[in-house]
């Protein structure tokens, strides 16, 4: 018999958005309150992972053509460039300066160097926990 | 007044959480299973929700969010598993 995902298809379309904009909250809520990086990165990957489970790999693979591995590398270079970034100025290795700034819409907002240290934590994150469930999906036996 | 009705709820909800645990062990097919799992993570959501009316705190709101979004996935894979058997399949083999 052929079944059809006519609903599990409908409903991903509108989860996963929501999922996705809710790692990016929990992405820039960090560091001060609930949320980072690390969780961030978690959330993003279970709304790729039910896009993934939802849809074919093929599929998926054809609108997403990213190699988790460059990911993996990628996050994990930003985030070592951000620690030595302060050994320029004489400061211990993951030393972080803050200051606040005014923006024309948004107030005051404090920006801090531990926002590019976390872009790579999301990075590696997404990388490896992607990389370990398609690699375990893909073996067919 | 509020507050003797949120004490309520959660006495009833946890009640709720003990008969999902009980057909949870009994269930005689794995169907049965995965819907207890789902039902014992939404009264979850609830329960936090109420914890959160008593505790008048805003802090739990991103838990229950990811309990919600993580009690979807796993209904959702789980639902594949038990149907076909490969939970991220290929076009072909569908």
């Amino acid at each position: 018999m052929k079944t059809n995902f006519v609903m599990l298809h409908t409903v991903t379309r509108i989860v996963s958005f929501i999922i996705l904009s809710f790692s990016v909250y929990l992405f820039f809520a960090g560091h001060n309150a609930p949320g980072g990086g690390f969780i961030g990165g978690l959330m993003m990957a279970g709304a790729l992972v039910l896009l993934y489970v939802s849809f074919d790999m093929d599929r998926i693979k054809k609108v997403l053509p990213i190699d988790y591995t460059q990911m993996i590398g990628l996050g994990l270079i930003i985030a070592i460039l951000t620690g030595l970034n302060s050994l320029v100025f004489g400061d211990p290795f993951l030393t972080q300066y803050f200051d606040y700034f005014q923006w024309p819409f948004m107030g005051e907002v404090e920006l801090t160097t531990a926002l590019p240290f976390d872009l790579g934590i999301f990075l590696v994150v997404v990388g490896v926990a992607l990389l370990s469930i398609l690699t375990i999906a893909e073996d067919v036996s | 007044m509020v507050m003797i009705a949120a004490y309520t709820t959660l006495v009833l909800l946890a009640l709720a959480i003990l008969a999902c645990v009980i057909r949870l062990f009994l269930g005689p097919s794995a169907a049965d299973r995965v819907v207890a799992l789902d039902t014992i993570g939404i009264n979850l959501i609830g329960f936090i929700g109420l914890m959160m009316l008593i505790q008048e705190t805003i802090l739990y709101a991103e838990a229950l969010l990811i309990i919600a979004i993580l009690a979807f996935i796993s209904t959702v894979s789980f639902a594949k598993f038990l149907e076909g058997g490969n939970v991220i399949g290929n076009r072909n083999t569908d």
